[in-house]
C-alpha cells in the first residue's frame, strides 16, 4: 500500500506549478486561473534522472551479475568437460592429475556425500529449531525472546572455518561413543557400518553434526519470522475452546507455519549443500572413500573445490573444479528457489 | 425433548484436563524449551573452547604487533599483525564496492521499481545471491578475473569475491530500514517541491541510516570469516603485504588453514590465537551495531 502512495505522489505535478517557487523558469501570471483539468507536465530534473539510473543500473547490474556467473562458469567448464574421458555425472572417479589433456572426472561421489551430509544436518537440525521457533514465538515472554532470538542468530556469526576446527578437534573425541554404538548396534545397515578405520573424526557423521549446528540459525529465523504472524485471533479462539498451549500450536500455529517452517528448511539446505571450509578441515582427515556409509570419507563439491585449489594454475585442470562448481551452483540455485517460492506463496495469500 | 428440558440440569461448569492431554502438553513444553538448550551447549562449547584455547596466543606480548616472518614452523613466538592487517584491508575494499551497489539496489527497490516486473527479478537474484556459496563466488571470480581476464591471484581477487556475499546482506538490512521510514517524511519534502533524489538523500537516507550502519557492520562480520575465496584466490603470505593488488597476503582464516598443516604446539596455538582474534573482531562490530540499533531513529 505504501508502494501506491510514493506512485501517486510522484505523478502528481511537482511544485514547480506554483506561483513563485520551483526552477521551472516561469513568470509569476498575477490572475492565472488555476487549472485543475490539465496538470502541468512534470519537471524531471537531472538530478533526479541521474539518480534514478544510478538506482535502476543498480537492479540490473544484479541480474546481470548472477547471468554472469552462470555464463562464465560454463564458459571455463567446457573446455575441461571437453577433455574428460569419463562421463560427468556417473562416474565416481576425479583424477585431474596425471594428464591435462586425458582428465577423468565425474561428479556422482561429489553429489553423494554432499547430499547424505547436507541431508543428515537436515534431519538433526529441523527438529530443534522447530522447537526453538515454537518456544521463540508461542511459549518464551516477549522480554526473553527477544535475547534469546539473538543469541540463536549468534549461532550464525561464528565463521565456519572456527565450526571446522572445533567439530574436528574438540567434538569428534566426545562423539566416539555414539559413533561406536551406531556401528555396533546398526552397523548392518549400510548407512551406519564402517570398514575402515575408527572414531568419527573425519567422517561425514562428524560433518553432519557440525553441519546441523551450522544451519539452525537459518532455519529457526526462518520458521520463528512466520511463526509469529499466526493470527492472533485464531490463537485466542482455540484457547477460547478450552485448547491447551500445545493444542494451540498444533492447531493452529503450525498448520499456518507450515510453509515458513519447509522454506527455512530449504535455506538451511541450500546453506548446507554450499558449506566449503568446515567440511574442507573435517573430510580432508580422512582417507577412505564414499561408500554410501556415515563413517566413511569423502569430499562434497565445496570441499573437492577448495582442496583442489592447488591445481588452479592450469586453467584446463581448474575448469574440471569449475564445472562441479556450476553443479553445485545449479543445485543450491534451485533450492533456494524453491525456498523462497515457499514463502512468497505464503505471503501474497 | 420434553424430558430432557425439564429434568434438572446439573452440569458441570468445568471439566478437568483429561490427563492425556495434561500431559501431551506437559511433555511438548518440555520438549520446545529442551531444544533451546540443545542450541545453547554448541554455542557455549564454541566461544568456551576458543576463548580457552586461545588466550595463551593473544596474550603472548608479540601477537598484536609481530607476524609470522622468518619464523619455522614449530618455533614458539610471532603473532598476527600480518594477518589483522590483511583481513582489515579485504574487507574494507570490498565494503568500498559493496556499500555503494548495496545501497543503491535497496534504494531502487524501495522508492524507484515499487512492484515492477524489473523489480521482482531484482528481488528474486539477490535471493539467489544470498544462497550463494562463498565457493561458488570464489570460482566465479577466478574464471572471469584471473582466467579471462588475466590478472593474478591478489587479495583484490579476493575482495571481488567477497563483493558476491557481502551485496546481498547490504540490500536486505538497507531494504527493511528504508521500508519503514514513514511515508508522511516522503510526502512532506514532495509537498515542499524538494526533488525526489535529494528527498531521498537528506531525509529518507539520514532517517534509515543507524539501520543501514547495523546491516553494514554485520555484513563486514559476515565476509571476514569467508574462507573459501582465500584458498582459491589468493596465496597465504606470513609476513606482512599491504599491496592488495600483488603477491600473497596474510589473513586470520589463511592463518588458520595455513597452521593447519602444523602439527606442533606453536601450531595449534597460533590456530586457536587467530580464531580467538577473528571472533573478537567481529564480536566488536556485533556489538557495535547492537548499539547502533539500539539508537536508530525510525520507529514502527
Amino acid at each position: 500500500m505504501s508502494d501506491a502512495t510514493t506512485e501517486s505522489v510522484s505523478s502528481r505535478p511537482p511544485a514547480a506549478a506554483l506561483p513563485g517557487g520551483g526552477p521551472g523558469g516561469q513568470t509569476p501570471i498575477p490572475e492565472a486561473p488555476i487549472t485543475t483539468t490539465t496538470p502541468a507536465k512534470p519537471v524531471v530534473r537531472p538530478g533526479d534522472r541521474i539518480f534514478s539510473g544510478l538506482a535502476t543500473g543498480s537492479g540490473i547490474f544484479i541480474i546481470v551479475l548472477i547471468a554472469a556467473v552462470a555464463a562464465f562458469l560454463v564458459l571455463r567448464a567446457v573446455p575441461a568437460l571437453q577433455r574428460d574421458q569419463v562421463n560427468f555425472f556417473t562416474s565416481r572417479e576425479f583424477d585431474t592429475t596425471t594428464d591435462v589433456n586425458a582428465l577423468r572426472f565425474g561428479v556422482l561421489d561429489l553429489f553423494g556425500v554432499t547430499v547424505t551430509v547436507s541431508l543428515m544436518a537436515l534431519v538433526l537440525a529441523t527438529p530443534v529449531s522447530l522447537g526453538i521457533a515454537i518456544f521463540l514465538s508461542q511459549y518464551a515472554p516477549r522480554r526473553v525472546a527477544g535475547p534469546l532470538a539473538y543469541v540463536v542468530d549468534l549461532l550464525a556469526a561464528v565463521p565456519s572455518i572456527v565450526y571446522g576446527l572445533w567439530g574436528l578437534l574438540v567434538l569428534a573425541p566426545v562423539l566416539n561413543p555414539v559413533g561406536t554404538w551406531f556401528n555396533d548396534e546398526l552397523g548392518f545397515l549400510f548407512l551406519f557400518s564402517r570398514d575402515s578405520g575408527s572414531g568419527v573424526g573425519g567422517t561425514i557423521f562428524l560433518g553432519g553434526v557440525v553441519l546441523a549446528v551450522m544451519i539452525l540459525p537459518i532455519i529457526t529465523a526462518v520458521t520463528r519470522e512466520v511463526f509469529v504472524q499466526t493470527p492472533v485471533s485464531q490463537i485466542e479462539a482455540a484457547l477460547a475452546l478450552g485448547a491447551t498451549r500445545w493444542e494451540v500450536v498444533r492447531t493452529c500455529v503450525l498448520p499456518f507455519g507450515k510453509s515458513g517452517f519447509v522454506s527455512g528448511a530449504m535455506l538451511g539446505l541450500g546453506r548446507a549443500l554450499g558449506e566449503t571450509i568446515a567440511l574442507y578441515i573435517i573430510l580432508r582427515t580422512s582417507s577412505s572413500a564414499f561408500g554410501y556409509s556415515l563413517f566413511e570419507g569423502g569430499s562434497t563439491f565445496a570441499s573437492k573445490i577448495a582442496l583442489g585449489a592447488g591445481e588452479f594454475n592450469n586453467n584446463i585442470v581448474a575448469g574440471a573444479y569449475i564445472a562441479a562448481g556450476l553443479v553445485l551452483f545449479v543445485l543450491t540455485f534451485v533450492i533456494n528457489s524453491l525456498a523462497r517460492a515457499a514463502v512468497a506463496g505464503k505471503k501474497e495469500r | 425433548m420434553s424430558t430432557t428440558l425439564d429434568a434438572p440440569v446439573k452440569t458441570e461448569t468445568f471439566q478437568p484436563l483429561s490427563g492425556r492431554r495434561r500431559a501431551t502438553n506437559a511433555a511438548a513444553t518440555v520438549l520446545v524449551s529442551l531444544s533451546v538448550l540443545v542450541a545453547l551447549v554448541p554455542l557455549v562449547w564454541v566461544l568456551y573452547t576458543v576463548v580457552s584455547r586461545g588466550l595463551p596466543a593473544i596474550t603472548s606480548p608479540t601477537w598484536f604487533t609481530n607476524s609470522l616472518s622468518g619464523l619455522l614452523p614449530s618455533s614458539s613466538g610471532g603473532g598476527s599483525y600480518h594477518a589483522i592487517v590483511g583481513t582489515l584491508l579485504q574487507a574494507a575494499v570490498t565494503a568500498v564496492f559493496s556499500i555503494p551497489v548495496g545501497l543503491f539496489v535497496a534504494i531502487y527497490l524501495v522508492e524507484y521499481a515499487a512492484g515492477s516486473r524489473l523489480a521482482k527479478v531484482t528481488t528474486f537474484m539477490v535471493d539467489i545471491l544470498t544462497g550463494i556459496p562463498s565457493i561458488v563466488a570464489a570460482l566465479f571470480v577466478y574464471a572471469l578475473w584471473i582466467t579471462t581476464l588475466g590478472f593474478r591471484r591478489s587479495a583484490f581477487a579476493v575482495s571481488l569475491a567477497l563483493v558476491l556475499l557481502m551485496v546481498p546482506v547490504i540490500v536486505r538490512t538497507t531494504e527493511e530500514m528504508l521500508r519503514i521510514v514513514p511515508q508522511d517524511l516522503r510526502e512532506a519534502a514532495y509537498a515542499l517541491g524538494v526533488p525526489k533524489w535529494k528527498t531521498i538523500t537528506k531525509i529518507v537516507l539520514p532517517t534509515a541510516l543507524s539501520g543501514i550502519i547495523t546491516g553494514i557492520m554485520l555484513a563486514l562480520a559476515r565476509i571476514m570469516g569467508e574462507t573459501a575465496p582465500l584458498l582459491i584466490l589468493a596465496l597465504y603470505a606470513p609476513f606482512i603485504n599491504t599491496d592488495i593488488f600483488a603477491g600473497p597476503m596474510g589473513s586470520l582464516p589463511g592463518l588458520m588453514v595455513d597452521q593447519l598443516g602444523n602439527p606442533t604446539d606453536a601450531g595449534t596455538n597460533r590456530i586457536w590465537g587467530a580464531a580467538l582474534t577473528l571472533i573478537l573482531i567481529i564480536a566488536v562490530l556485533n556489538v557495535l551495531a547492537k548499539i547502533l540499533g539500539r539508537l536508530s531513529s525510525v520507529k514502527r
